[in-house]
């Protein structure tokens, strides 16, 4: 291709983002990796990362990691359904109720959780209308349950984006073939629509483990500072305990997990978009 | 597309210009600089704020934090960050310890004779000469109850372990206030260095998870204004607030004893902005502001003029806002060092962290 | 009766989608400020609000940020796109992953690199931070959703423009950028999204006094919120809702002919 006459048009060009890069997406992690690497004095330690070891740090990991993969799965659930019935509707229609779909996360994140916290207090909005009813209250406002169902929530729609990207790529007429040979409902749906979805799938996962893993916010506000999250930890080493260098330690340690499902992203070939 | 996208992008700019046409401040009417105040939340009449502006002609950029710890962390990074800030205690001294504060020129002000000379002299706790600080509001730690739904007598911090009120109790969501109350329940001091009876009062906190509702700051006067808990671990400078708003609410300092805070103005070591700095003190200290202050937000004023203007009778000689101290157990908060804050800290990890 | 099925799951989806919305939709309208009690209709919020400075102010700060941030990052993101061309493939699919680093990265870890790295070049926090921070999370978006387009695009069209007489400048503005497009506009509202909702990078790169909307609401709800939050968040919801509705009017035409 010959969209430039001169040869150095392209680096040319490349540059300001290059330089961009490096000084606000490589220096930066660089300098997570050194302090995390290092001691107040500056010296070289393991002693940050290693505090993963420790009981209650491991404890909040470990919680971190159940949580956010129980919220991926019931992403997962609820979303591949919701795709389905969406890539089987009308052009027209579907564009309109997806977008319905996306139009929340145009609310402020922060108030979309606030409004979950309004609704299941133990005097909140939920609670008022069922006790008018009479029928028993609901009590999962500071549990996990709470913060399983925020972010459900806010993530939902990262699931429903590729999987449905994914579904309504689908060639019909590979699906009407396999019918035509024989195939029931059921293994069609195993042996195509399932496959052939398993990239917008994988990136859905993704896209809700990783900010499910890591959120801070949505585990103070429905966890009542009860549950501890790793991603409240790291916050409070560097807005309450000013222990930068443990912070970026614990970082780096999510930045382990990262790194495993980029690997996993990789491998199943598969370049979606958050 | 094309157009629709840049009508979209135009609707978008004029709003915003039309709201900062209302909203916005104009630089021009304020001649004589900016202040960088840094104070707890709900802390201050916001209308104090505006009359400062106006009188002085500086203008004032206001945050607010929650705990003692976050400002730490926020200043440390940067001391330049803010000018006039309003630390506790214990936090004061950690700050002169660490170099971050400023000496007061007392000269420049002068109003500071309105503030009572006991307050300076419990001052000299943190700050022995009484050269970096100038108490702002004080008071005690207790607890707030909600007699609809506590019949016995709460007079010992032991009640915040009763099974009886599972998910009603809401715990401070700080370390040095959470640790005050189970070392006190122990009958140890809330200063202690001894690692065993940091312990002993770390096991205390976890056994007391499942019991609370939810660890908290700020959020305790609303939720037991909205009756969301029975008992609350709160300043006594929000019982009056939380009285006047739900009638049903009781504060008392329990039998074990308390911690007495002072929470006062300091200037920091970076200020670029100390003249100001030293006006929104003096400010501060006028007889009608600490008044109006102590009217809106309820917290104890050392400022003697405020005391004798205060209208209402039963708040001028109200206990809670003006407690004998003479009667009760009380201690306050020290700065405990480096090595001991780190103790406190993993202790407080590990309560937090815990199952339950 | 399996799309009476559907139409049901649909329909509970949507209402798990919206029900905190209308929630919110309601309480701005609630005279109490209690969030759990209804004190009666009431316009009050809305009426204070307009007189709110610091509500005003994060609002102002938001919506500047994010569109500096989203003009900035699209022209960037767009030159980068089109320079890639020219680069051989081993240089483009490594800028490609570096690229890939702020999306795939979780948010806290890029926000503490960034605050580290502002605390160290001695840049005092406050909207400079924010927009670069903002500008270097919204590139990716840009670039993942230009770059499609130049893979598909026709530089032959360009050529022949220039053989033509064109001036390089005129043929890339006839030729190229049309073919461009529609992803440098789904990149730029990708990018408008992901900075009006961003929270976490904000809260490490922000500085003394600068509140935007996200950050102003978490102070908020640790402090108790303020019900004139509730009366914004409906105004801005309105707003999205006639603004997507215009956007989709279009496609949906566009469909019929």
């Amino acid at each position: 291709m010959k969209l430039f006459k001169n040869k150095n048009t392209a680096p040319l060009l490349s540059s300001p983002y290059m330089a961009w890069a490096l000084i606000f997406i490589l220096v930066p992690l660089g300098m997570v990796i050194y302090y995390g690497f290092t001691t107040e004095d500056g010296f070289f330690t393991f002693e940050n990362i290693a505090t993963i070891a420790k009981p209650g740090y491991m404890k909040a990991l470990i919680r971190s990691i159940r949580l956010a993969l129980i919220s991926t799965l019931v992403c997962l659930l609820l979303a591949y359904p919701l795709g389905m019935i969406l890539s089987s509707m009308k052009l027209t229609r579907n564009t309109y109720i997806v977008t319905l779909f996306i139009l929340p996360m145009w609310m402020n994140f922060l108030l979309r959780t606030l409004t979950w916290m309004t609704l299941l207090e133990g005097k909140g909005v939920i609670n008022t209308v069922l006790e008018s009813l009479h029928l028993p209250t609901i009590n999962i406002i500071n549990t996990p349950s709470a913060i399983v169902l925020g972010m459900v929530y806010n993530f939902l729609p990262f699931m429903i984006l590729p999987i449905y990207n994914s579904l309504s790529k689908i060639d019909e007429n590979v699906i009407n073939a396999a019918r035509d040979l024989g195939a029931d409902s059921l293994q069609t749906f195993l042996k195509i629509t399932f496959p052939l979805s398993l990239p917008g799938v994988l990136s859905g996962i993704t896209m809700v483990f990783i900010p499910a893993l890591t959120t801070f916010a949505i585990s103070s506000m429905l966890g009542g500072s009860k549950i501890l999250l790793i991603g409240n930890i790291i916050e409070q080493e560097f807005t309450q305990l000013y222990d930068w260098h443990l912070g970026s330690g614990l970082s780096i340690v999510l930045m382990i997990f990262i790194f495993i499902n980029m690997i996993i992203e990789a491998l199943s070939g598969n370049h979606g978009g958050k | 597309m094309k157009k629709k996208f840049l009508s979209i992008f135009l609707s978008l700019t004029t709003l915003s210009t039309l709201i900062s046409g209302c909203g916005v401040k104009n630089s021009a009417s304020y001649p004589n600089g900016k202040l960088y105040v840094y104070n707890w939340g709900e802390y201050i009449d916001e209308e104090v704020i505006k009359e400062f502006e106006d009188e002085t002609g500086i203008d004032v950029i206001y945050d607010m934090f929650e705990t003692n710890e976050i400002m730490f962390a926020k200043l440390a990074q940067d001391t330049s960050a803010y000018d006039v800030i309003c630390p506790s205690d214990y936090m004061i001294q950690k700050l002169i310890e660490n170099d971050m504060i400023q000496e007061l020129n007392f000269d420049n002000i002068p109003n500071i004779v309105n503030i009572g000379d006991q307050y300076f002299e419990s001052s000299k706790d943190f700050d022995p000469e009484n050269k970096y600080s100038v108490p702002y509001c004080w008071g005690t730690v207790g607890i707030l109850y909600n007699k609809t739904m506590v019949d016995e007598t709460v007079d010992s911090w032991d009640i915040l372990w009763d099974s009886k009120y599972s998910g009603q109790i809401l715990m401070q969501d700080s370390v040095r206030d959470a640790f005050m109350v189970a070392l006190l329940k122990n009958g140890f001091s809330m200063n202690t260095k001894d690692a065993s009876e940091i312990d002993i009062a770390t096991d205390d906190l976890i056994a007391q998870k499942p019991l609370v509702q939810a660890y908290v700051v700020d959020q305790v006067r609303d939720k037991m204004i909205g009756g969301e808990a029975a008992l609350g671990v709160i300043y006594s400078g929000e019982a009056i607030y939380t009285a006047r708003e739900n009638p049903d609410l009781e504060y008392v300092v329990p039998k074990e004893g308390t911690n007495v805070w002072i929470d006062s103005w300091v200037i920091t070591k970076g200020s670029k902005n100390v003249e100001n700095a030293e006006k929104w003190i003096d400010f501060m200290c006028r007889g009608d502001i600490a008044l109006r202050n102590f009217e809106y937000i309820t917290y104890s004023t050392p400022n003697t003029v405020a005391q004798d203007n205060i209208e209402d009778d039963a708040i001028r000689n109200s206990k809670v806002a003006f407690p004998d101290l003479d009667k009760i157990n009380t201690e306050s908060y020290q700065y405990l060092g480096i090595e001991t804050d780190r103790l406190y800290n993993d202790a407080w990890m590990e309560v937090k962290s815990a199952d339950y | 009766m399996r799309k009476v099925l559907e139409r049901l799951y649909l329909g509970l989806l949507l209402i798990f989608m919206y029900a905190p919305i209308i929630t919110l939709i309601v309480l701005s309208f609630n005279s109490s400020k209690s969030r759990a009690k209804w004190g009666g209709f009431t316009l009050e919020w809305y009426v204070n609000l307009l007189s709110d400075e610091a509500v005003a102010g994060a609002l102002i700060n938001t919506l500047s940020i994010a569109v500096l941030a989203t003009i900035i990052s699209t022209i960037i993101g767009t030159i980068s796109c089109i320079a890639m061309i020219g680069l051989n493939t081993r240089l483009r699919s490594f800028i490609m992953s570096i690229t890939n680093i702020p999306m795939i990265n979780a948010d806290i870890v890029t926000g503490i690199s960034l605050m580290l790295l502002f605390r160290f070049l001695h840049i005092s926090s406050g909207f400079t931070t924010i927009l670069l921070a903002h500008i270097t999370f919204n590139i990716p978006f840009v670039m993942l959703s230009v770059m499609p387009r130049i893979k598909n695009m026709n530089v032959y069209v360009y050529e022949a423009a220039l053989d033509l007489g064109a001036a390089p400048l005129y043929a890339f503005y006839k030729t190229v950028l049309p073919d461009l497009w529609p992803g440098i506009v789904s990149g730029a509202l990708m990018a408008f999204t992901m900075s009006l909702d961003d929270f976490i990078i904000t809260y490490f790169t922000k500085g003394s006094g600068f509140e935007t909307l996200s950050t102003l609401i978490y102070n908020e709800v640790k402090r108790g919120i303020q019900p004139e939050i509730y009366a914004l968040s409906a105004i801005i919801f309105v707003v999205v809702l006639t603004l997507l509705m215009l956007v989709y009017r279009v496609p949906a035409k566009k469909n019929k002919d």
